[in-house]
């Protein structure tokens, strides 16, 4: 190539007004072995350039761990969602209104209902009963307080005993 | 859009996008995670994917401001992103300066440029992008963007002859 063509060149170049062409033919003339003396100063940095173009990134890219998490975070949701339904089956069907009791569990329940009435009816009874222990310990009472009386008389006694 | 489509749209420019962070925050190890950090943006956001008109513009854009972004916090935290790509070429330099050391040093001069030239001698030396196009990733006009790169080329072949004439800087 012309040495003249390229000094223009690098005119241009230094100014800002070579095209990518032109910048790709002053990379060219520099990276042979042999350049034009006054010139050599401008090997390094073409040279510089053409190497760290070809430099790479060599590590992985790690996509798959965000991926998994959105998985996860499904999962768990539709974990949830069995467990509630689950939950619902297991229990929720207990509030039955007295329309959806078959014959059995109808006959069941009164037979209860009766043995409570009974078990009511008895303890009334015993409350009675009780009302008869009240008037013992009423006449209990008077008792004691006749008791108290006689007390009273035998301090007079006592009294009229001493002044004799 | 299934992995597989989203990897075919975002292969061919994934190192373009590595490139750029690197440039931008030099270490590798952060250049690798803020590129993991855009692709996973860029994953969990595929709905959208299909209304960008241009993906890979767009994604050029993102890592500009991302790597930016952590710059600055890293800045406001008083840390220096620690890098080790390289090493001290002062020594041999001053014994006689080989092509590959001078390789190595334009990396070095380009790292003291400001942040925007940085950015566009990135985006149209090594990635060859249009001017239209970087245009629009950085939403700066075409003439602005032509002055930058000027401005970045010379400082870069000002301070590669001083270099080159001295051995060392």
């Amino acid at each position: 190539m012309v040495l003249d063509k390229i000094e223009k060149l690098l005119e241009k170049y230094e100014n800002g007004e070579t095209t990518l062409q032109e910048e790709q033919q002053l990379k060219n003339y520099f990276s042979q072995e042999v350049v034009a003396p006054h010139l050599e100063v401008y090997k390094p940095m073409f040279v510089y350039f053409l190497q760290t173009q070809k430099e790479q990134f060599t590590k992985t890219i790690p996509l798959q761990p965000k991926k998994t998490y959105t998985l996860y975070k499904w999962i768990s949701v539709a974990a949830i969602a069995v467990l509630m339904f689950a939950v619902y089956i297991q229990f929720g069907d207990q509030a039955k209104s007295m329309d959806d009791l078959s014959q059995d569990e109808l006959l069941a329940y009164n037979q209860t209902v009766e043995a409570f009435n009974l078990l009511a009816s008895m303890f009334n009874k015993g409350t009675e009963s009780m009302d008869a222990l009240t008037l013992m310990t009423t006449s209990l009472e008077k008792g004691t307080e006749n008791v108290a009386l006689l007390g009273a008389f035998s301090n007079t006694q006592n009294k009229i005993f001493k002044n004799q | 859009m299934t992995q597989a489509e989203f990897l075919d749209i975002v292969m061919p420019f994934k190192d373009k996008v590595f490139r750029l962070a690197k440039r931008l925050l030099v270490s590798q190890e952060e250049a690798e995670d803020a590129t993991q950090e855009i692709l996973i943006k860029l994953w969990n956001n595929k709905q959208k994917i299909q209304e960008y008109n241009n993906v890979e513009a767009f994604s050029m854009t993102m890592t500009k401001n991302f790597c930016l972004d952590r710059l600055k916090s890293k800045h406001a935290q008083n840390l220096k992103i620690v890098h080790s790509n390289y090493q001290d070429k002062n020594v041999s330099l001053q014994k006689q300066v080989e092509l590959n050391d001078s390789v190595d040093w334009v990396s070095k001069i380009m790292e003291e440029l400001p942040e925007q030239q940085k950015i566009i001698l990135q985006l149209r030396d090594i990635e060859q992008y249009e001017f239209s196009e970087i245009s629009k990733m950085l939403d700066i006009n075409e003439t602005a963007i032509r002055v930058s790169l000027s401005r970045a080329r010379k400082t870069l072949r000002e301070k590669l002859t001083k270099t080159h004439s001295y051995g060392v800087r």
